[in-house]
């Protein structure tokens, strides 16, 4: 039934990537060069083409992702290869290097192999452990469902302050217009709430109406709750209570879709890097088989 | 006399009309009847634009007027002129009220209280019905609706709304956009409507859109002659009398069902069932001479069947010997058969030698064999294998079939000549349990599913037939393969069968009882009370059997069984089991070893409490009718929407499937995606008949749907959308380097269809949504897997 990409088919490419790198370590060890330990060697050359076909192939995943009448095996079954071979280049590609670094597009195109593999574990690292967390924070609720609360939520909370007048109507309805979710990557990923009101300040005996922050409405509250210490009417207490019970809900909503939209960005976020990464990659890939025939 | 003629016609929908049609191009003195004031009304209420598909495409057309697959508008503007052409005399407003005499003399009123007298009666008003009226004075007057067609037709009004259904809170709603609306409720709650528009209305209410008055209904109506208001309503509420001024009434007070009247024009129906039609001629006549019915009435909905029908019923009143219009259909299905005979003696052959067609009138029959397969298969061909999932019905015309009830030796037995096969899948919904071998010179009829279950609501003789030779088999299979019928007929006359609503209880824990219960329809769910809470253990499809502990000495019941949804049992008693149990110790043996393991499987359920919950949750997002179930594992789905991607990517740009929609529980999430039911809510009214089921089980509609969206409403999860398939999907590269999405259809009225998870037949491989899952958190599952599903979590 359900079961992780980690341990599809019994870890079946796990235990290929490790025959993989397991012989390669031990031709390495047995293997006597002339002179120090290099690409150049038909060991080198050997692991150096084995790691390009394979960082080829690899690439290749994000075509497979998106063949969907494709019957060459699941997309699964193709992440799982993706992952653990992936990971066994980590081994091979630095096994072709000889160790042998310095400041040329050589050791460049295997610190970028290095940046491409690290951000993927990355990813496998956030794909085991965030899905639960969004599952909890959600906690039932869909975004849709979420955003019917909110709008239902507001919808009430116009009704009541007709009945309160100013200052709390001017500040409701100036927190829902002003009311902000998302925005960009960084706000996301932060999650920030850049919500804003319209508040009176007093300057002196003049009093006029200035912009605030209003993050997860709890500028609103802190006004509102300000009011209700101030009531003595008892019908406008009543009417000041429901709407503070209506706008912490709202609050907690807010708090719950901000803390999704961060986790699901963080989810995503390492493709950033893993992508635009593999294809400087394969470029400098490229520079480097092409130089070293060059200059051959 | 003026008021007399030799045909009216009563109702102008295509049946009616096509018939008026007729009388006219032939000269017959005739009348239309209509009661409003245009044609076709049913049509006419058919949304703006609204593309009218022209189904069956095989049949085809025979009649005065024209009808082509076209937009609302263009068929009726056809029809209208060509009434205009044929010079059909219609009468407007005319809503009849009765009919009684018989041929030749005929007298109709109608509520305006004119008398019509008539030779011969056509009845032809659909199955709409009329709209239930106020019942106050006044309830006729101009500024009085019994419908809304366009609200945005309205402004600045004063309109009261009279009803408590969705149709009346939807009218108001709409209406209060731009007038002042009162809602009129009899009773103090509005219990009928749906969640949502409950919410849109409390709402409304509250902003002031609407004022409602509940316990209220309406005692008068008085026009206004000055003022600012066209009418004054009286009303009385809780708190006395109330007066409301208004400029227009709507009352939705829903619709009187047709049949109640035409059981007092004299006509017979074959019993109570809600979809049963009235017994007829092959020549459309009911059983009071000279009164013919057409049309949905007739029990055919779709426009052409009813033009066609409205055709020939002029020619046979007026004793022309027309053969119908699918003679040549018939005579073309019947060529390969051995008989050399014509298409009538043809059918009288297959109805004399089928027994449990006897009992069907020869119109039905004649329709059903229009709808059935015909077969000569060779001797040793397969008919079906056990396992197919397809659920039509066979009957012997010729020859004999051989069916393998033992798999394991290969053990056949004979069906003979008149007899009939396939009753358990098209019962149960479930797999064939067995495979058919044809015989030596065998003609079969293979009917669809639909058509048999529409036989079975309109002819209990021949439901009564079926369902003595189902319970027969169903033991004989299940319980005694080796034994002969013989042996059996004392346990199968004592068994009946048993119908049970979704969550009625079989039997309850604690309680005695000695009666098994073998599922032929639905499914049970098996639970106890642990820990002071009802702990469901395990789930029975069709096809199993419970109750069993009963029949072997305990009769105190350990456990209590509930329908999940509609079910139906065959119950046997103990006595005359027990008597088979002695005669077989085999039996004995596996029907305790069948116990044992259900024992077994319960006591583990029992140990992981959270296993039950999961169970019951299942459940009652009611896959217990189920026949495979899209599941997420929420904890390892990363959200990445490739599943809907890939879905939308193979089948024309539209997903069938929506990962988010739908309810969690201990992670294992139900996205809104078919099911493919047992007995698929879909089907239930399909016109063209363009839903089905393959033989692998998947429920697929065919390219002859014509966009009604019956099935999108009929569908209680939400599976079925409306959309326009087509347009073009980018190729591979540009979706990978550019992100390319599928282009959609251009034009905005390209007639939309409905779309459904069809689990991807057309593709090898398997569904795409599973298949395209990067880390392993989609599966279709079948009900069977969930116990193990439960276990694993």
């Amino acid at each position: 039934m359900h079961g992780s990409f980690l341990s599809h088919r019994g870890g079946f490419w796990f235990w290929v990537a490790l025959v993989l790198v397991l012989s390669s370590v031990l031709a390495y060890v047995w293997h006597e060069p002339l002179g120090q330990p290099n690409g150049g060697t038909w060991l080198g050359y050997t692991l150096g083409t084995v790691a390009a076909l394979l960082i080829v192939w690899l690439t290749f995943f994000g075509v497979r992702k998106r063949a969907y009448y494709s019957r060459l095996g699941t997309v699964k079954g193709w992440l799982s290869a993706h992952v653990y071979l992936g990971g066994s280049l980590l081994v091979l590609g630095t096994l072709h290097s000889g160790f042998q670094f310095g400041l040329n597009i050589h050791t460049l195109a295997w610190l970028l192999m290095v940046l491409v593999i690290v951000s993927g574990f990355y990813g496998v690292w956030v794909y085991w452990r965030y899905p639960e967390r969004i599952t909890r924070n959600r906690d039932g609720m869909t975004r849709q469902l979420i955003f019917r609360e909110v709008a239902d939520i507001d919808r009430k909370a116009s009704v009541i302050v007709e009945g309160l007048g100013s200052p709390a109507d001017r500040m409701v309805i100036s927190a829902i217009q002003l009311f902000s979710i998302g925005g960009g990557a960084w706000h996301q990923l932060t999650g920030r709430d850049r919500s804003r009101i319209m508040v009176a300040a007093s300057k002196g005996s003049a009093k006029r109406w200035v912009q605030v922050a209003n993050p997860t409405q709890q500028r609103l509250l802190d006004e509102l709750t300000g009011l209700l210490s101030r009531s003595a009417d008892p019908q406008e207490a009543a009417l000041l209570q429901e709407l503070i019970d209506l706008i912490s809900r709202k609050a907690k909503l807010m708090r719950q879709l901000l803390a999704d939209i961060r986790l699901q960005g963080l989810m995503e976020v390492w493709l950033y890097c893993h992508i635009p990464l593999t294809m400087a990659l394969l470029a400098t890939l490229m520079a480097h088989i092409v130089s070293v025939f060059f200059y051959w | 006399m003026e008021n007399h003629f030799e045909v009216v016609i009563v109702g102008s929908g295509p049946a009616g009309l096509s018939a008026a049609g007729r009388a006219a191009e032939l000269d017959l003195s005739h009348v239309l009847l209509e009661s409003t004031s245009h044609l076709a009304n049913t049509i006419q209420r058919y949304q703006k634009g609204k593309h009218v598909m022209a189904e069956p495409g095989f049949l085809p057309l025979r009649s005065s007027l024209p009808f082509d697959a076209g937009s609302r508008e263009d068929i009726l503007a056809a029809w209208q002129q060509n009434a205009e052409t044929l010079s059909i005399n219609v009468d407007w407003q005319a809503d009849v009220v009765s009919i009684s005499g018989q041929r030749g003399d005929f007298t109709l009123q109608t509520r305006a209280g004119k008398t019509i007298r008539a030779a011969n009666v056509v009845l032809a008003i659909g199955l709409q019905g009329n709209p239930r009226k106020l019942g106050v004075p006044g309830e006729d007057q101009p500024f009085v609706q019994y419908q809304l067609d366009d609200p945005d037709e309205y402004q600045n009004e004063s309109i009261m709304v009279v009803g408590a259904g969705d149709s009346a809170i939807e009218n108001a709603l709409a209406l209060s956009r731009n007038n002042q609306v009162s809602l009129i409720n009899r009773r103090d709650e509005f219990a009928r409507a749906k969640e949502g528009n409950l919410k849109l209305l409390e709402d409304a209410i509250e902003r002031g859109r609407i004022k409602v008055f509940f316990n209220s209904s309406l005692r008068q109506i008085e026009t206004l002659t000055n003022g600012d208001h066209l009418a004054q309503v009286t009303l009385t509420t809780g708190e006395g009398e109330v007066q409301v001024p208004v400029d227009r009434i709507i009352a939705r007070l829903g619709a009187i069902p047709p049949r109640d009247f035409v059981e007092s024009c004299g006509i017979n129906f074959p019993n109570d069932a809600v979809n049963a039609v009235p017994e007829l001629t092959h020549q459309y006549e009911s059983n009071v001479p000279g009164l013919y019915v057409i049309g949905a009435l007739a029990g055919y909905p779709l426009i052409k069947q009813a033009m066609n029908q409205g055709y020939e019923v002029i020619e046979h009143i007026l004793g022309h010997d027309i053969k119908p219009v699918d003679n040549d259909l018939l005579a073309e299905k019947f060529s390969g058969l051995p008989f050399d005979l014509d298409v009538e003696q043809t059918l009288e052959l297959i109805q004399n030698n089928v027994l449990c067609f006897g009992p069907v009138n020869s119109l039905r029959f004649r329709e059903l064999i229009l709808e059935s397969e015909m077969h000569t298969p060779a001797e040793g061909d397969v008919i079906f294998s056990r396992n197919d999932y397809t659920n039509s019905f066979y009957s012997v015309v010729e020859g004999s079939v051989e069916v393998v009830i033992d798999e394991a030796t290969g053990k056949r037995v004979r069906i003979g000549e008149g007899h009939f096969f396939g009753e358990m899948g098209l019962i149960s919904g479930r797999r064939r349990n067995a495979t058919v071998y044809a015989g030596r010179h065998c003609v079969l009829v293979e009917t669809p599913r639909r058509t048999m279950l529409r036989l079975l609501a309109s002819a209990d003789e021949v439901r009564r037939r079926i369902d003595q030779v189902f319970i027969l088999r169903a033991i004989h299979s299940q319980f005694a393969p080796n034994s002969s019928l013989e042996d059996l007929s004392d346990l199968v006359n004592s068994a009946e069968l048993r119908q049970y609503a979704p969550g009625e209880v079989l039997f309850a824990e604690g309680e005695s009882g000695d009666e098994l219960h073998l599922v032929r329809r639905g499914s049970l769910t098996v639970s106890r009370y642990l820990h002071g809470r009802e702990v469901v253990l395990s789930y029975v499809p069709a096809g199993k059997y419970v109750g069993e502990m009963g029949l072997l000495g305990n009769t105190r019941r350990t456990a209590s069984v509930r329908a999940v949804v509609p079910t139906e049992t065959v119950v046997m008693k103990s006595g005359p089991f027990l008597a088979l149990l002695d005669r077989d110790p085999q039996l004995k043996e596996q029907v305790q070893l069948q116990l044992q393991a259900r024992l077994r499987a319960n006591a583990s359920m029992e140990a992981s409490e959270e296993g039950g919950e999961l169970l019951s949750f299942l459940m009652r997002q009611g896959l217990g009718e189920a026949t495979d179930v899209l599941l997420i594992d929420e904890s390892l789905c990363v959200r990445c929407d490739n599943c809907e991607t890939a879905c939308a990517s193979t089948h024309g740009g539209t997903s069938r499937l929506n990962r988010e929609a739908g309810p969690s529980y201990a992670s294992i999430h139900v996205p809104t995606s078919c099911r493919h039911c047992e007995h698929p809510h879909c089907m239930k009214d399909c016109p063209p008949d363009a839903i089905s089921r393959n033989a692998s089980g998947e429920v697929v509609i065919a390219d002859n749907c014509i966009g009604c969206g019956n099935c999108e409403s009929n569908c209680p999860y939400g599976v079925i959308q409306m959309a326009q398939v087509g347009g073009s999907q980018p190729g591979l590269w540009s979706r990978v380097l550019f992100g390319a999405e599928h282009k959609k259809i251009k034009d905005k009225d390209a007639p939309k269809r409905a779309v459904k998870c069809d689990m991807c037949t057309s593709l090898k491989g398997g569904p795409a949504c599973v298949r395209a899952c990067p880390t392993g958190a989609a599966v279709r599952i079948s009900p069977e897997q969930f116990i193990e599903l439960v276990q694993e979590n």
